[in-house]
């Protein structure tokens, strides 16, 4: 047939490139979804930082200054389309500062603090889904604030967002195509070359419409086994040698 | 009499315009186990919330050995010396048993992980959950939770152990092991304040009982004296009421 004759010929002379551009594809979803939740985590543990009314004003109003810095830089991102941003950002370099940017490096900064302004949002709900009773149960004990982040919220927090993140993940690496507008050499922008050369449009776009959907697939499953290993074993292994009175007691769950 | 170890001095809180705690005043001494009791609302609960700076107060002040906890600025040295036993536990979730026990002495009281695992050991085999020391909270049944909760404050060693209606979340048949616990406890020698509803516990454990009612102290007295001579109406309605359950 014609159409696997035409695959067979994209591959055969466009290979390389289209496994280059996937390449690129994924250190920009890996690098984007990375630098954006350290971006997310810092953010969010900003924003839940308990200031109180008795705190000095200083700091109050320090706090409220770059807390506004944060809260434009979240809305302006998440208001304005990527490729825009991408474009912005590429041209306004070279125009305003003649700046001649790398575009896979450009390409990682934006995908980077694109994500970043969403995994704000998304740590700062993490942070508040975890009870509040934690939270006591940390002061109680002498915590300080950022103890009680680093041993016993955050844990909980990112266990909780690990769902959302990896959501994130897949959307970066089908929204990466939009970088090649900066003539980022990611998976699509390869794709659009082979197809140009060879006058092939469909079989080239199918190539590619699998590579993303593997690529996708799989790391789901990747997550979801994170996931799993992040819970934990359901079973645990009961301590010392004394008997075990009652051998119902042993491997319960929690039945309250 | 030596010198109190926690005094209340005028304390007052208000959540807006609605005042919880009108004027307290009260002492606890070493050893001494204190209940407090009263209706639901009665402040009983914003009161304990208050003297381990769970809920700053508006007003007046918490002295610890004679110092007050509001103005000397060492409320993390405080709170890990005043422990407190919740209602719904509140284990961090994110730790097995051992370590729920484990991190509050290594972070903030700067122990050795061996020296911390060894307190933690002894006093869960104190509460009956050695065995347990693998298993993560969810795991637990909310006895289970309970009594872990209260080695983990214990794992601090204050020198005041607050606890916050403990039996109150748990089904009937696990509110005898964790009175048992605390029972034990209280014979020991630690000081408690004790928040619940448990009428006959209270009059069991405790050296002084506090009735609560519309924010202030209304009774503070012997258990004898308190369930057999309530001097005031309102203490007899209520303990009437709690005992006909």
């Amino acid at each position: 047939m014609e159409f696997f004759h035409w695959v067979q010929v994209i591959l055969d002379n466009y290979g390389i490139l289209l496994l280059k551009g996937t390449g690129v594809t994924v250190l920009l979803a890996l690098v984007g979804t990375g630098v954006g939740f350290v971006i997310g985590l810092l953010i969010g543990v900003y924003k839940t930082l308990p200031i109180r009314p008795e705190d000095p004003a200083v700091k109050r109003i320090l706090y409220k200054i770059f807390n506004f810095l944060l809260s434009a830089y979240i809305e302006v991102f998440r208001s304005t389309p990527m490729m825009v941003q991408a474009t912005v950002i590429f041209y306004g370099a070279a125009f305003l500062f003649s700046l001649r940017l790398d575009p896979v490096m450009a390409g990682m900064f934006i995908i980077s603090i694109n994500t970043g302004a969403y995994m704000a949002e998304i740590v700062r709900g993490g942070i508040i889904s975890v009870d509040k009773g934690q939270f006591e149960a940390t002061h109680s004990i002498g915590m300080t604030h950022f103890q009680s982040m680093l041993y016993v919220i955050l844990p909980q927090a990112i266990r909780n967002i690990l769902p959302a993140t990896g959501n994130q993940f897949i959307i970066n690496i089908k929204d990466s195509c939009v970088l090649s507008v900066i003539s980022v050499t990611e998976l699509f922008f390869q794709t659009k070359s082979a197809a140009g050369a060879t006058f092939q449009t469909f079989p080239a776009y199918f190539i590619a419409c699998v590579i993303y959907f593997v690529l996708c697939f799989s790391i789901t499953q990747l997550l979801r086994y994170l996931e799993e290993k992040m819970d934990g074993s359901d079973t645990y292994t009961i301590y010392g040698t004394e008997p075990v009175i009652n051998g119902a007691d042993t491997l319960k769950r929690g039945d309250k | 009499m030596d010198q109190p170890i926690i005094q209340i001095k005028n304390l007052k809180k208000a959540f807006g315009t609605r005042e919880v705690l009108k004027d307290i005043n009260f002492d606890v001494h070493k050893g001494e186990v204190v209940t407090i009791i009263g209706s639901s609302g009665s402040g009983k609960s914003t009161l304990l919330r208050c003297i381990n700076l769970l809920e700053t107060p508006t007003g007046g002040s918490i002295l610890y050995h004679g110092e007050n906890i509001m103005t000397t600025g060492k409320v993390h040295q405080y709170c890990a010396k005043v422990g407190m036993v919740f209602q719904q536990f509140n284990l961090f979730n994110n730790l097995n048993v051992l370590e729920n026990c484990v991190v509050g002495q290594m972070k903030v009281l700067k122990c050795e992980r061996q020296e911390a695992e060894e307190r933690a050991k002894k006093y869960l085999d104190h509460v009956g959950m050695l065995q347990y020391i693998n298993a993560r909270p969810r795991q637990l049944s909310g006895g289970q939770k309970q009594r872990v909760a209260i080695a983990r404050a214990l794992s601090m060693e204050p020198d005041v152990l607050l606890f916050d209606e403990p039996t109150s979340a748990l089904d009937p048949e696990m509110v005898g092991e964790v009175l048992k616990v605390m029972k034990d406890l209280a014979a020991s020698g630690l000081t408690m304040m004790v928040v619940t509803h448990e009428m006959g516990f209270a009059r069991d454990i405790s050296d002084r009982i506090v009735f609560m009612a519309d924010g202030i102290i209304l009774e503070d007295s012997t258990p004898e004296e308190l369930f057999n001579n309530p001097k005031h109406e309102r203490t007899r309605a209520f303990l009437n009421r709690a005992m006909e359950k």
